[in-house]
């Protein structure tokens, strides 16, 4: 079999030996990465969903540390890829009917609806999610679909905001990000300060941290296609957010995921809404620029 | 809003008499299993779906006994022989005693 | 050589209980002391046989909260013949019941798919009762994993 660091699964560390787990864990979960013998790569699937065609990879930019990039849904097990080929066996829907529902619903003190300025969501919203994070000189930092929505509810309709992973939040932004399912992650880096955010989560993707000392790109950008242990490593893409997560049984948002990894490589994550995850969610979606968007996707 | 209980019914529109035809139903819920236990280490209590009927003309074309081992959000996909027109009844019972419905009809030539 | 009296017995012994369970692996199948009892109940005294059952799940699943699985059963689905139960069990989950199924002929067809919950790696067992009594039952392996990071 192949060789697992046993001594990870025991998280009491003191201080000192601390030290020790960095020298002895890192090598070794490197030696588990890199000598697996399963190099299981991304599938040949086609995507299909509901008789329509949607590709899961493309040809990366000039610049991409990526030799091609792929969609998180060619590496998972086909029973997994087959709950996204249907609408309707796509458990990520009752959410999306209740964003239909809010998106119809008058809320706050202007006696508004997201329907009021924005008519028919297919039509208004196409594209929007596809552009996330998108720089806004209001805030002089950039929107996230989430900061986006919240806006237009304080500002435009005179409701109070969502939360980041609240019900309403997950169901809108699930919602509006399916009006851009099948078109190309499309972030401009060249608005505003958009370079030195990406720059900042450029950063914080190559950065090792955790009792692990692991960075995004060593599990993401090294060795994506392996098998850390029975996970199948995706190249950690973002183009199918928000998504149902079968290990979370629901919706959850890209901020969401950022803090399980960093969790799981025992680092203290930030917060959803930091400027660092805003830069780090802005970075990792320039690295799939041209991947078409999934939303809402289905993941392990 | 609270939490939302949502039914999504798949029914074909129409079928010809005595064809078999193929019914799926989603609902959203959490289906707490009683299992998992909350950060001070005590058990969060049960709270699923744990009964669902579908029903034409009266008489009960499927029925499931839930227990906790169904996932979040049950999904279920069963058959049903139609012979005439009419309205499938789908029920849902919680745990708590709330019921959920949604209805969908159909056309038998 | 010819065998000694102790071999001759014993051989005896198991072949006539050979014959007796016929070539059936019921007996073999492993069911855990929760999921017997649950069996037991389901089957009223009729000893389930084999056959009639096709249950489809995953080799591995991708993550034991979801598992996708599909249980059919042949049958006329007439008045006179027809499936009336199919219960499902995780053998080695905290509390094996899954579900329970009921039909009847205005089924059309005895199946259904669902989504369960493996605690762990286990044999899903699937077993159905007929309108005149008679049960069957099938079992698969499916291999439930802990990913990478647990995330």
């Amino acid at each position: 079999m192949r060789p697992s660091p046993e001594n990870t699964q025991s998280m009491q560390l003191t201080k000192a030996s601390k030290h020790v787990v960095r020298a002895v864990i890192t090598p070794a979960l490197m030696l588990a990465l890199g000598s697996t013998a399963v190099v299981a790569g991304p599938d040949n699937s086609t995507l299909s969903i509901d008789g329509e065609t949607y590709a899961t990879d493309t040809a990366p930019a000039a610049d991409s540390p990526l030799p091609h990039l792929y969609s998180g849904w060619r590496f998972r097990s086909s029973e997994t890829q087959s709950l996204q080929m249907d609408d309707f066996e796509n458990p990520a829907f009752t959410a999306v009917d209740t964003g239909e529902e809010l998106w119809n619903t008058v809320q706050g003190s202007k006696g508004k609806s997201c329907a009021s300025c924005h008519g028919d969501a297919a039509d208004s919203m196409a594209g929007v999610r596809a552009q996330m994070p998108k720089w806004s000189d209001a805030l002089d930092k950039p929107h996230t679909l989430q900061t986006q929505i919240n806006a237009c509810r304080e500002g435009q309709m005179g409701a109070e905001s969502w939360k980041w992973e609240a019900e309403n939040m997950l169901a809108m932004t699930a919602y509006v990000g399916l009006q851009s399912r099948g078109m190309p992650v499309a972030v401009d880096l060249d608005a505003g300060d958009m370079q030195s955010w990406s720059a900042r989560g450029k950063d914080l993707y190559y950065k090792r941290v955790g009792q692990l000392n692991l960075s995004c790109a060593n599990c993401h950008e090294k060795n994506f296609g392996k098998m850390i242990r029975a996970d199948h490593l995706s190249q950690g893409q973002t183009n199918g957010f928000p998504l149902y997560r079968l290990k979370w049984g629901g919706l959850g948002s890209i901020h969401r995921r950022f803090k399980g990894c960093m969790k799981n490589i025992r680092a203290t994550p930030f917060e959803r809404g930091s400027d660092e995850f805003i830069a780090l969610e802005l970075y990792v979606a320039s690295r799939g620029q041209g991947l078409n968007i999934e939303t809402p996707a289905v993941r392990n | 809003m609270a939490n939302k209980i949502k039914p999504r019914v798949k029914v074909p529109k129409t079928a010809t008499a005595g064809e078999i035809i193929t019914i799926k139903t989603l609902i959203s819920h959490k289906m707490e299993s009683g299992q998992r236990k909350a950060k001070d280490g005590s058990l969060i209590p049960r709270k699923i779906l744990n009964h669902f009927k579908a029903e034409f003309a009266g008489t009960i074309i499927f029925e499931a006994e839930i227990a906790p081992g169904i996932s979040a959000n049950p999904f279920f996909s069963f058959n049903a022989r139609v012979q005439e027109s009419g309205e499938f009844h789908f029920t849902w019972t919680d745990d708590d005693g709330s019921i959920y419905e949604a209805k969908k009809s159909i056309t038998v030539s | 050589m010819s065998i000694n009296r102790r071999q001759f017995i014993t051989a005896g012994t198991v072949s006539t209980a050979a014959v007796a369970l016929g070539s059936f692996p019921y007996a073999a199948l492993a069911f855990s002391e929760k999921s017997q009892t649950l069996i037991d109940a389901f089957a009223a005294g009729a000893v389930p046989a084999e056959g009639k059952i096709t249950l489809t799940a995953p080799e591995i699943a991708e993550n034991g909260n979801t598992v996708p699985v599909e249980v059919s059963v042949e049958s006329p689905m007439s008045e006179q013949d027809y499936v009336t139960e199919i219960m499902l069990l995780g053998n080695d989950n905290p509390a094996p019941s899954l579900a329970t199924f009921k039909y009847s002929p205005a089924s059309g067809l005895a199946r259904t798919s669902t989504r369960i919950r493996l605690a762990k790696t286990q044999d899903v067992i699937a077993l159905a009762k007929m309108s005149d009594g008679r049960v069957f039952v099938t079992s698969k392996s499916v291999k439930v994993t802990i990913g990478g990071c647990g995330g």
